[in-house]
This record gives structure tokens, C-alpha cells and sequence, in this order.
């Protein structure tokens, strides 16, 4: 097919020849002109209902049961029913072939607005982040899953179902401390993940030998003869991926439980680089189509109409309402990594003399796609806006950067406005907002007390004096507790090891590892 | 590059289902006050429709680690008239509010629809009323015809066209039956023909062609085929509910509200087996009229009580308006027991004569005042005639209550003594 090809489609409707034809024409652009570099790609129809089903199981195809996302779905339900919500236009997986899935109510616009964002923008981003190719493992996941859901529902048949709620409640309350924050020796490769938990299985089965049942015990060591730092350094401590600590030392977890703690985990991980990159990953996204949209437009392929049905979607996407909006709850990753974007479009093709002082390795290089490319690939949100929020989009946003200190009785300081003074102070409290260091709270496992009752320490190392919410933090330390079977003891500590708050929970009677 | 494109839209929906009946199960104490407390209020007939409900989040939470307070940061967009080292306000004092941290918390009550089912089945489980749907209800049936293949006989009008010119197109290309065109060819050679003995063997062929184009049939008595029907019996699918009760002076708010559980138990339970199912309200003193059914239970209405005036009027409804053969007819009569003596006698004939004979089920409920021991009173007037006439045989369900606890076990009481073709004690 041809560059100028004439019309993708006329009017609103569409059926699978334009998707294709859509798809193709969309591919051309993405590959030779943005050099964009994707998993095959299926895009998948569906119903309203069926993107409410995708919501409530976080947008994957299949995926365990829990009540959880039961809850999910009746609120997600009513919402939409009242008309509070309304459904995304489509939803990606990052997986390979790539899957989007496209609703059946929108336009043919709307799809080709969909499939330049999901199916180029997102994908080429998946495969190309770092931080994907890190984590995830794109070709595996749905075959994961798919064991996942088959394991659970298995162990549900042999251990009854509240027992196996009781364990997957207890480590989806760890979900966010249930993450390697960096990268281990190991390469992630969940199609093996199903094997080797089979293997795990039948290794134990053939080591079982009734006769070491007669044997007597041995002689428990007679001293404490592992000191403390042997100790921790054995039991990996401190460790703050915390189920992953509970899976492989919790004295009396069934096996099972620890295969479930460890899908949970593995889960957790598959989505860590997704709340890492939203800004980039919409951005790159968002980027994408208005590029392909544009392009398809000038082509001829898409009428005037039809370009001006998009531009009102578009526009509706990236808009960023002001902080005294009733409508704003924080920036929008659409908007924000959007306008960065282009601004670094604009930075690599028409620099300001500014722009040549602050960005003097991309400032006027010429070649856009590549600088992007380069981007997409080796940043996340923090470095990403640490490194390209220019003074120009400081200026635009009008950003400012507030400073709230409880102690201070005179109100909120104004620590920094878009001026020469106040870009990189803006500029660094941005990124640290979207810096997972700061976003989730500091919680190691710090110690067992091996010797003694076996309690399992943690510790909370707050910043900037923020500590736990009580209930929150007695519910999920119950939790522990119940997996840990002792008791769990958690110390908030300030900077300076000065000792803030103190609890301990005891397991229940009822406990997971009963 | 290969790219694959699925319509995934017929594929089953409701995959969440199964979630949902998880939630449900996890938060069936909570659903269930919910479903309780929605269903005071509503209307018999709407005590079926699903509906929002409204629960807490107590216990059906999913907690982290949240953190609050403390120092906070952040950078906003949008500034208008704020330079470096201004102060603003704090909005009030409740802090730890604001930029996504602590969303988790905004929701504490939890709103959401619930189905038809799930609404019905939360509904009688609160009264424990767990395989109710299961047992047989006694139902009358009436015919019903069902298409049931094809038969070689029957009427002419039953005679299906393509079945029959199937056949028939299948006997006459297996018998080799001359196709006119075959004919007309040899025709139209014959005709342009001159050779004399060619001439005589076109002859020949054309006239076995013909012959046995004659012997075999277009149509063949052997190919046609009918519709064939059966009739089937088919259950009466609709079903409708007399609700009669006194409305006398002497029924008190509590007996009303008595009686209007029991008519909802019994709605609830015809719903479950019946397609379609309608009320009546009938309410009497001395005379009968049929109300809508806030009339019913509030309106008020003076006099004495001729509870015949009730029969005469159902009667009069079931023969305008609700054929037996058609129509499953369920009727629930309450009252306090008072009836004047000389009524005694009609209301036994046209109770024996008239009404039982058509109806399912009649059911008879005397209403008391609370903590007020009806067993120790005398028998009042209407319940020894009920009481005599099912001694005589007569298909009578009755019950005294007099608290709302009573309602239910009555209630199952009844159907299951009725089950069992026993007569009711």
C-alpha cells in the first residue's frame, strides 16, 4: 500500500479490514519515519463489560480469583452505571504479541487514535525501557499467569478456600514491599517459573524418607554460636523485599504458601516498572499518535473531520488543570509527558539560547526521533524529569514548589516559583515526587531473633518525619505476623536512629500457617 | 509484520463474576443488613428488583503501609500571583490530606448494585429460607404443542414445501429422471435433422425419454413430508396473588405489618417460580374493594367484618379476570379472627364451592397483637370455622402469629406440610 492511499475510512464506523488497513498504515509511519521498534502486535475487540472485567483484574486477560477484585468491579460498576466514569478507550499489555484491547464503542477515529497510541507508542515502549527489559518478562506473563491462576485455584481444591484467601489477603498487603528494587544476578523468566515449582514439588517428594523420622534429633548447638552479623548475613538481612524474605524463612509456611507469596511477588514485580514510568510511558504514548495522526492527516488518509474528532480527544487527554481547579488531582502523566515531549522536539530541532545552556548535548542536534528513541530507552520518570524539564516548561506549567512543614504555625511556604532562582529547586522536587524511594515507605527486615522468641524485626526509616498511619500499619503487620507465625515487632526510626514509634503484633490463633 | 486481530465481544462476559461472588460471600453480614434494611421500605413488588446498595468498609478493606504527616513537598501547577518566600494558609488542619497519598481512606461507606438474584437470594437467606426454590410447588398445566420433526402423514396444510421438493429433486437425479433440457436438445436435433435412420433413432431415443420421464414423477406421493407437532404439557407460567385482609377497626399497625410480611415471603416465593406473577389487594370490613397497595396497608376504612364480602369479591375477580386453566392462583388471607357469627355459614360454601377449588393454595393467617399469647385466648370465630371446615376435608393452610419472628417458620411450615400432600394441621 501506498503513502497516499486516499481515505483509511469514512465517517464514524468500522470494521476489521479498516482496523487492518489502520494498523498498516500506522506501522509505516512508526517504523520508518519515528524508527519505532515493536512486539507483533493483537489487537483484540471488546464490550464495555468486558473493559469493566479487564479493570477489575488490573487489566490483564486472566488472572487468579479474589474477592478483592470482586470489590473492584461492583464499585467500578456503579460508577459507570451513574455515569461518574468513564471507561478507558482502550487498554495495552505489555506482553508478546503485544495485546490491546480496543472498545467496540469507539469511532473509527478513535481506533486509529488507539492503535498509534497502544499498539506503537506503548509497545515500543515496553520493549524498549530499561526498566522492562529489566523486570518483565513480556514473552512469559501471560503463560505465567495463566499458571498462576491454575495453581491457586488448585490449591483452593486441596486447602479450602479460606485458607488460600487468607495467605493471598496476607501478601497482597505486602504487594508494594514485596519488590526487588534492583536488579539481582538473576534474568527473570517466569515460562520456567511453572517448571520449576513442579520440580520444587517432586525434589521434596523424592527426598522424603520415612527412616530420618526415626532418627533421633540431633544435638541442638549447645551455644549461641552465630553471632548477630553472621546471622543476618545468612537469613540476607536487611532485606526490604519483605515476602520475599516471609517465602523463603517463615519457619512454618506450607509449601503452597510459599508459591502463592511468590506469584504475588512476581506480579508485584511485573508491575513495578509500569508505576515507574507513567509519565514516560503516557508521554511516549501520547507522542506517538499525535505524530501518526498528524502525519496521516497531511497524507490525505484521514479527513478534516475526522482529524478535528481527534483533536478533541487529544486536547481532552493532555489537559492539565491548574493546582486551583476543582478539577486538578495532581499532573496529569498524559499532559506532563506530552508537553515534554514535544518540548524536547522542540529543543533538538528550533533551541533557544537557553536551551543550548541548559540541554548541551541534545540542543539543536537535529536528529528528533533518535534523541527521543534514546530517551524512551534508558530513563524513568525521576531521571527522565531531572534531566529534560526545561525552563521553558517550567514557565509554561507556571509550576511551583510548596513547602509544608507542620512545625511552621505561619502556613505553606512558597520555596520556589518558575524563575531563574527557582527552576532547578522545581525541577528537583518534581522528579523526587516521582521517585519510588520517596514514594513508598522504607521497611526492612532487619533481624530474627533466632535465639530467643523468634521475633522478626522490622524497621521503618521515615524522611521528612512522615510515619505510618496506625490502623493501616497494625492491619498489614497482623498480616506478617500471621504468615510469620511469632510475633512481628516494627520500630519507626527517624534519620538518626532516634526510635519514634514502636509496635508488635502477635500471629492470630487462626493463623495462615497454622 | 503478522498482525492478529480477535473480536473478543462474543466471548462469555461476566468474567468477574466469580470475584463478585466472592465479595458478596466475604461481606454477606454487611450485604445482607444492607439488603434488610432497603427492603423495609420498599413495595411487595419491588422487594424483588436489585438494587444499590450501601455497605461499610469495615473488614473489607485491603490494608498497606500509608504514611502521613510530616514534612511535605510538593510542586504544583498554575501559579498566578505567588513569588519566592510568600506564605500561604494552610486550607484547615486536617494536614495529611491532599496530593493522592492518602487515597485510600476517601471511601469509607461502599456503594454498589446488586442483581436481581443476588438481591433474592441475600433476602432469603436472611430469613433462612436456603433450598425453598427447590420444592415442588403444585402447579396446574396446560397443553402446549411443540414442532417435533417430520411425519409422512398428516393435514395438507402441515405439508413442508422444501422438505417435500428435496425429496423429490433427491429421487429424480438418483432415478436419472430426463431433465428438459436433455428433451429440448433432442428436439431442437430432430428438428434439423434429415438423415432418415439418424432420424428414427432420435425418434426412438425421444420417445424413451419421454416414457420414462412419465414413469418417474415430478413429484412422487413418497417425498412428501409433513410437520409434524406434538403436544407437550406446559406449565403455567404465570401466577397470581390474592392478598385479602381485614381492615377493620381491630387490626392494629403491628397485625397490618404482619400480614405484609407474609404476603412478601409468599410474592418473594411465587416470583422465584412463576414468570409472571400479579397481585390483587383485597381488602373488607363489611363490604370488599380492591385497593392499590398502599390503600392496603394504609388506608384507613372503618366497620364491621363480613369476611364472605372478600370471597364474593375474589370470586368475581378470578371469574373476569383470572381464568383457573391460565392462570396459578395463590391466595393469603389475613385477619384478626373476628367475623360477624351470621356470615359463618356463606363464607364456608362460598370458601368450599368457589374458591378452594381454583386455587393452589389458600392460606389462612390470624394476626395477634405482640406478646400477646393467642394460643391461651379462645379460638376466635373465624378460625373455628376454618378449623371445622378443614376437618372436613377442606385444602386450609392457617396459622396464628402474633410476632414477626413467627412469620417465617409459619411460612415454611405451611409448604412443607403441603408438599407432602398432608393436609396442614
Amino acid at each position: 500500500m501506498g503513502a497516499s492511499g486516499g481515505l483509511l475510512f469514512e465517517g464514524a464506523d468500522w470494521d476489521f479490514q479498516i482496523l487492518q488497513r489502520v494498523h498498516d498504515a500506522c506501522e509505516e509511519i512508526a517504523r520508518k519515519e519515528l524508527g519505532l521498534d515493536v512486539y507483533p502486535n493483537q489487537i483484540e475487540v471488546i464490550t464495555a463489560e468486558q473493559m469493566l472485567d479487564a479493570y477489575s483484574s488490573v487489566g490483564m486477560p486472566l488472572f487468579y480469583k479474589h474477592w478483592s477484585f470482586g470489590k473492584q468491579f461492583a464499585f467500578q460498576e456503579a460508577s459507570y452505571r451513574k455515569g461518574l466514569m468513564g471507561l478507558a478507550y482502550e487498554i495495552v499489555i505489555n506482553s508478546s504479541p503485544c495485546i490491546s484491547y480496543l472498545m467496540e464503542e469507539n469511532t473509527a477515529t478513535m481506533q486509529t487514535l488507539v492503535i498509534a497510541h497502544a499498539a506503537f507508542g506503548h509497545n515500543h515502549f515496553f520493549k524498549n525501557n530499561y526498566l522492562f527489559k529489566q523486570w518483565t518478562d513480556a514473552d512469559g506473563i501471560l503463560d505465567y499467569l495463566e499458571f498462576a491462576k491454575g495453581y491457586i485455584a488448585a490449591c483452593e481444591d486441596r486447602h479450602g478456600r479460606e485458607a488460600v484467601e487468607r495467605t493471598v489477603d496476607a501478601a497482597h498487603s505486602l504487594m508494594s514491599h514485596g519488590i526487588d528494587r534492583y536488579p539481582g544476578k538473576k534474568v527473570l523468566d517466569l515460562r520456567a517459573e511453572e517448571k520449576r515449582a513442579g520440580e520444587r514439588h517432586r525434589h521434596e517428594e523424592s527426598m522424603f524418607n520415612d527412616l530420618w523420622r526415626t532418627v533421633p534429633n540431633a544435638k541442638a548447638k549447645t551455644k549461641a554460636t552465630l553471632t548477630a552479623e553472621r546471622r543476618r548475613a545468612l537469613l540476607g538481612l536487611p532485606q526490604e523485599n519483605i515476602l520475599y524474605f516471609l517465602e523463603k524463612t517463615a519457619p512454618r509456611l506450607a509449601p503452597w504458601q510459599r508459591e502463592i507469596i511468590r506469584i504475588v511477588r512476581h506480579i508485584a514485580q511485573y508491575f513495578y516498572p509500569q508505576s515507574q514510568t507513567k509519565v514516560m510511558n503516557e508521554g511516549t504514548a501520547t507522542y506517538v499518535h499525535y505524530r501518526i495522526m498528524n502525519r496521516l492527516h497531511e497524507q490525505g488518509r484521514l479527513s478534516d473531520g475526522n482529524f478535528l474528532e481527534f483533536l478533541q480527544s487529544h486536547t481532552n487527554v493532555v489537559f492539565q488543570p491548574e493546582f486551583d481547579d476543582r478539577r486538578y488531582s495532581g499532573f496529569n502523566p498524559y499532559a506532563l509527558g506530552f508537553a515534554m515531549m514535544q518540548d524536547i522536539e522542540r529543543i533538538v530541532s528550533k533551541p533557544e539560547e537557553e536551551d543550548r545552556y541548559w540541554f548541551p548535548d541534545i540542543a539543536g542536534k537535529g536528529d528528533v526521533e533518535g534523541v527521543l528513541r534514546d530517551i524512551w530507552s534508558n530513563y524513568r520518570d525521576e531521571s527522565f524529569i531531572s534531566q529534560f524539564l526545561s525552563p521553558a516548561l517550567i514557565r509554561r506549567f507556571r509550576m511551583f514548589h510548596l513547602h509544608d512543614d507542620p512545625a511552621e504555625s505561619a502556613g505553606i511556604k512558597v520555596d520556589a516559583i518558575h524563575d531563574e532562582r527557582g527552576y532547578r529547586r522545581v525541577r528537583r522536587e518534581l522528579s523526587r515526587q516521582y521517585d519510588v524511594g520517596f514514594v513508598d515507605a522504607n521497611i526492612e527486615v532487619v533481624d530474627v531473633d533466632l535465639a530467643g522468641d523468634r521475633r522478626l524485626m522490622l524497621r521503618h526509616t521515615t524522611v521528612k518525619g512522615a510515619q505510618l498511619n496506625e490502623t493501616d500499619a497494625r492491619r498489614v503487620l497482623q498480616h506478617v505476623a500471621d504468615l510469620w507465625s511469632y510475633d512481628v515487632a516494627l520500630t519507626e526510626v527517624d534519620g538518626s536512629d532516634k526510635v519514634l514509634k514502636e509496635y508488635v503484633i502477635s500471629p492470630r490463633a487462626a493463623a495462615v500457617a497454622a | 509484520m503478522v498482525i492478529h486481530i480477535v473480536d473478543r465481544r462474543l466471548n462469555p462476559g461476566s468474567k468477574s463474576l466469580e470475584n463478585r461472588q466472592r465479595f458478596l460471600r466475604r461481606a454477606k453480614a454487611l450485604v445482607q443488613g444492607a439488603v434488610k434494611k432497603t427492603s423495609q421500605d420498599r413495595d411487595i413488588k419491588d422487594v424483588l428488583e436489585g438494587g444499590e446498595v450501601t455497605i461499610p468498609l469495615d473488614g473489607m478493606d485491603e490494608p498497606r503501609f500509608r504514611r502521613e504527616g510530616g514534612t511535605r513537598d510538593m510542586v504544583l501547577p498554575g501559579n498566578k500571583k505567588y513569588v519566592e518566600g510568600d506564605w500561604l494558609q494552610r486550607p484547615n488542619q486536617s494536614g495529611a490530606k491532599g496530593s493522592g497519598a492518602g487515597e485510600g481512606d476517601s471511601e469509607d461507606a461502599f456503594r454498589f448494585v446488586l442483581s436481581r438474584e443476588e438481591f433474592v437470594d441475600l433476602f432469603l437467606d436472611d430469613l433462612e429460607l436456603p433450598d425453598l426454590a427447590k420444592r415442588k410447588l403444585a402447579e396446574t398445566e396446560s397443553e402446549g404443542i411443540q414442532r417435533a420433526g417430520y411425519a409422512t402423514s398428516g393435514s395438507p396444510a402441515n405439508i413442508s414445501i422444501s422438505r417435500t421438493v428435496g425429496r423429490a429433486l433427491a429421487r429424480r437425479v438418483a432415478l436419472r429422471r430426463p431433465r428438459k433440457d436433455e428433451i429440448e436438445a433432442l428436439e431442437a436435433e430432430l428438428a434439423e435433422c434429415d438423415d432418415a435412420t439418424r432420424r428414427t433413432e432420435l425418434l426412438a431415443q425421444l420417445e424413451a425419454l419421454m416414457a420414462k420421464k412419465k414413469r418417474i414423477p415430478f413429484i412422487d406421493p413418497i417425498d412428501i413430508r409433513y410437520r409434524r407437532f406434538e403436544t407437550v404439557p406446559k406449565p403455567v407460567a404465570q401466577a397470581v396473588m390474592f392478598c385479602l385482609m381485614d381492615v377493620s377497626g381491630s387490626m392494629s399497625e403491628h397485625m397490618k405489618d404482619l400480614a405484609k410480611r407474609f404476603y412478601m415471603l409468599l410474592y418473594v416465593f411465587l416470583r422465584r417460580r412463576y414468570k409472571h406473577v400479579e397481585i390483587v389487594f383485597i381488602r373488607h370490613t363489611d363490604r370488599a374493594e380492591e385497593v392499590d397497595e398502599d390503600t392496603f396497608f394504609h388506608g384507613p376504612a372503618s366497620g364491621g367484618t363480613l369476611v364472605s364480602s372478600a370471597l364474593v369479591a375474589m370470586n368475581d375477580i378470578v371469574r373476569t379476570r383470572f381464568r383457573p386453566s391460565d392462570w396459578n392462583i395463590y391466595a393469603a388471607q389475613a385477619s384478626d379472627g373476628d367475623n360477624m357469627t351470621s356470615d359463618s355459614a356463606v363464607t364456608g360454601h362460598l370458601l368450599t364451592d368457589k374458591i378452594l377449588p381454583v386455587c393452589q393454595f389458600f392460606a389462612y393467617l390470624e394476626v395477634g397483637e405482640a406478646a400477646n399469647y393467642t394460643f391461651d385466648m379462645p379460638d376466635s370465630s373465624l378460625w373455628t370455622l376454618y378449623e371445622r371446615l378443614r376437618n372436613d376435608g377442606a385444602p386450609l393452610s392457617m396459622r396464628k402469629v402474633s410476632e414477626r419472628g413467627e412469620i417465617f417458620p409459619v411460612f415454611q411450615d405451611l409448604f412443607k406440610r403441603r408438599s407432602k400432600q398432608e393436609r396442614v394441621a
